[in-house]
């Protein structure tokens, strides 16, 4: 048992401060690749670190109209986003978490933060929170079978219901026999990415305009450091579902954790860069729009099961 | 059939006592058969006669004969509401209500225009429309925004994401320009004038600038009248190329939101070398203009234009042919032409609607008689149409100073002639076209060379009815676009 966690804390620590040092400049270059498109300078790639540590300083304003669920939205939020990255396996090993079963509890996790985002939403009792917390609703419910379909492609394949199995050196194996129905995949998954983490072509993070925003409406009366938890997460979220389409387009062989996550670190930029380009060349899509997008993926997810099975 | 009307022009100024006062009933089937027969109401404002007396002043504008008519009646305390006959008067009947304490009977919207004095509920303290049912839910919007913009309240009723109706309460920055300019003309009312919308110096200016000049007789050198036009046209361009960017920023499209950005710098720009002020303040003034362009500014100022055009076009191609810009901007927020003739929009937003209005070619004053800009009309009525028409115009204002610079007309000795006094007894009415549409002025002048009554009306005055049309039926989620679309003037209607 002291043998178990003298091993499980120090490799939980080490997987959080890795997450918790990358994530925050994963935004920084998705902003800088949309300032270098428009032909700006944009703020540094470490603007996030800064606005992070200078919204922690300040202090909180709370609506007298709201409760304890109000501010119980970021912690939760923050900590389900800290639980979710121990399931992500950095490098050739297994994560600090992993379990049979683990990647339903990975996206679930999900579940909870949105659940008490959105409720916390609702608690402010505002018109503009509430139409963003029924859009949220809305989106995530139509994106998560795509995210299922997925899964079950590679969990199917890789014959285990862990990430960490999922995830590793096997999807070799998967890619060579295949090919098409991961490519399925992987595009469904770029949706269910951007859709997740509230980009254009779903969501638009840079907008004022709050009667046209999903994700941003919700957070709109969080001040401080509630703020900067709710930034916090949403970058660790961005990271951890980066690194699951990184690691399914990029397999990763071996390697120790320090190697691993450089590897990973690189694919993660170049999948913000992506973003950015993405976020660039194309507008919001209209809201009512976005249904058929999802299901777009749903169907693609869906095709790469039956690829598989047909292959089988 | 004739019109019992004084007919006149755009800036000519005629005796006030010329004006024909009909009985109530007669006044009212006048301006009923005038927009029957495709006129428009221009404006329709009220002044104080006497104790308890208000004479109601009507100005129709016959476009396609280039022509104004003015007729009045006298009423007492309340009269006929023309409104349900006629939905064009519903703003201005509104506004005598608040101005003069005469009451239109039978108006159906019976609300304060503007914060005019304590005696009256402020804006917002009226009831608003409702509605009622467990689906429906109500979205207030402001006066407070999230973003640095003007105050005004929107009042949604929402069918989950659809709207079904917006009510749109506008006032909170009544400022009372109109009692400003009811004085002598001085450099203060200039500042009044320029400052009735902030993005409109030069066109409402340049309507004072009629009016004083009109009423005063003073003559105005064709080149201080190219060189006005030149100004307006630059404001216009600013603006426009302003309003695609923002379009492109609101549907979150990149590359054409910045480069409009930069390009709108450059047209402001040249609005600065022109007149050293980057909004075109203090350069149209009564009698002419302050600045004039020396030998080689034309040269440069053509220049500059080829070089924005050609950044322009490269920006508008990327804008109007990409595929996901378009599925947001096409048949969002579409105005039927119906619509637009019944609530008699002016401007790039008439024109979106297939209406061929513009001030420029049906009521022409200064260099836009000599030389003619044809009027944009974009059919459909939508974001994308209004969108369109900012496009063409833009193409065809440039093509327009591109043709003037060209070919100044001399005389830099009397850019500026001095105004004498005002004649007494005499009105006026000056059109202009702002880029916003029909701006028009309306005055009156008293004895000692004092203007006894002014009338100011933006275009935005009649437009912000067509928004809250626009949002019928149409996702919330568009509101900002629609808005952006229509982009109107706040101060310009709270005055």
């Amino acid at each position: 048992m002291t043998a178990w966690i003298s091993e499980f804390v120090p490799a939980l620590f080490r997987q959080w401060a890795f997450v918790l040092a990358v994530s925050p400049i994963l935004p920084g270059v998705v902003a800088k690749t949309k300032a270098w498109v428009a032909g700006r300078q944009g703020p540094p790639v470490i603007q996030p670190y800064r606005d992070i540590v200078k919204l922690f300083q300040k202090g909180a304003a709370y609506s007298r109209t709201t409760t304890w669920i109000f501010r119980a939205g970021p912690v939760i939020s923050f900590s389900a986003a800290m639980a979710a990255v121990l399931m992500i396996p950095i490098g050739g090993m297994e994560a600090p978490l992993t379990f049979q079963g683990d990647l339903i509890l990975f996206a679930y996790v999900w579940g909870t933060s949105r659940f008490f985002t959105m409720t916390a939403a609702l608690d402010t009792g505002s018109a503009f929170e509430g139409m963003g917390a029924s859009r949220e609703a809305v989106f995530s419910c139509l994106a998560e079978p795509a995210l299922f379909l997925g899964l079950l492609t590679l969990a199917r394949e890789a014959g285990s219901l862990s990430m960490s199995d999922l995830l590793s050196v096997g999807l070799i194996r998967i890619w060579s026999i295949h090919a098409p129905a991961l490519c399925l995949v992987t595009t469904a998954f770029i949706v269910v990415f951007l859709t997740e983490n509230s980009r254009i072509p779903i969501d638009d993070p840079n907008t004022h305009l709050e009667l046209t925003m999903i994700h941003e409406v919700m957070v709109l009366d969080h001040s401080g450091p509630d703020l900067a938890l709710i930034e916090y997460a949403s970058a660790v979220k961005f990271f951890a579902l980066g690194a699951l389409l990184v690691r399914i387009v990029y397999p990763i062989r071996s390697g120790g954790f320090w190697a691993g996550g450089a590897v990973l670190g690189i694919g993660l930029l170049g999948l913000s860069i992506l973003v950015g380009v993405i976020e660039s060349t194309m507008a919001r899509l209209r809201l009512a729009r976005i249904p058929q997008f999802l299901a777009f993926a749903f169907v693609l997810a869906g095709f790469g099961v039956i690829l598989t099975l047909a292959a089988a | 059939m004739t019109l019992d009307a004084l007919i006149t022009q755009n800036g000519a100024a005629f005796d006030a006592v010329d004006v024909p006062i009909l009985s109530p009933e007669q006044f009212r089937r006048e301006i009923l058969d005038g927009v029957e027969r495709g006129l428009r109401i221009t404006a329709y404002f009220g002044e104080r006669i006497g104790a308890a007396k208000t004479s109601l002043v009507c100005v129709l504008a016959d476009d396609a004969e280039n022509s104004l008519s003015v007729l009045s009646c006298a009423v007492r305390d309340r009269y006929r509401s023309l409104t349900p006959d006629c939905p064009q008067a519903h703003l201005f009947e509104r506004e005598i209500a608040e101005q003069c304490d005469v009451i239109p009977e039978g108006h159906p919207w019976m609300k304060p225009v503007r914060y005019q004095s304590v005696a009256l509920p402020i804006p917002g303290g009226t009831p608003f429309f409702s509605a009622e049912g467990e689906v429906l839910h109500e979205v207030a919007v402001g006066p407070v925004h999230a973003g640095i913009i003007e105050p005004g309240h929107f009042r949604f009723q929402c069918h989950g994401e659809n709207v079904l109706h917006l009510e749109i309460q506008l006032g909170y920055q009544h400022r009372g320009a109109e009692s400003f300019l009811e004085t002598a003309p001085s450099p203060r009312s200039m500042a009044v004038a320029e400052s009735v919308a902030g993005d409109t110096v030069i066109g409402h200016a340049l309507a004072y600038c009629n009016v004083v000049e009109s009423i005063s007789r003073c003559a105005v050198s064709p080149r201080a009248q190219a060189l006005r036009a030149v100004a307006l046209e630059l404001e216009r361009l600013s603006n426009h190329i302003g309003d695609l960017g923002a379009l492109c920023a609101d549907v979150g499209f990149l590359p054409s939101a910045a480069y409009f950005g930069r390009l709108r710098g450059e047209f402001l720009n040249l609005l600065m070398s022109l007149t050293g002020n980057r909004n075109g303040r203090s350069f149209v003034r009564p009698g002419g203009v302050t600045f004039d362009l020396n030998d080689s500014m034309p040269a440069d100022f053509q220049a500059r234009l080829k070089a924005a055009e050609y950044d322009i076009q490269s920006a508008a191609r990327l804008m109007f042919e990409t595929p996901s810009v378009l599925a947001r901007l096409e048949g969002t927020g579409a105005v039927s032409e119906r619509t637009c003739r019944e609530l008699g929009l002016v401007g790039p937003s008439a024109r979106s609607c297939g209406m061929p209005l513009d001030v420029r070619s049906d009521h022409p004053h200064g260099a836009y008689r000599f030389s003619h800009i044809p009027v944009s009309t974009v059919s459909g009525g939508d974001v994308y149409a209004r969108a369109m028409v900012r496009r063409i115009e833009v193409e065809r204002s440039i093509q327009f100073l591109e043709d003037h610079l060209h070919d100044m007309p001399e005389g830099g000795q009397d850019l500026r002639n001095s105004a004498g006094p005002l004649r007494s007894g005499r009105m006026t009415i000056c059109l202009v076209e702002g880029w916003r549409g029909e701006i028009a002025h309306v005055a009156v002048s008293g004895e000692s060379g004092v203007l006894r009554r002014y009338k100011i009306k933006d275009p935005s005055f009649h437009n912000w009815t067509a928004l809250a049309m626009a949002l019928r039926e149409t996702p919330i989620s568009d509101f900002p676009l629609c808005n952006k679309s229509f982009n109107l003037s706040y101060a310009g209607h709270d005055l």
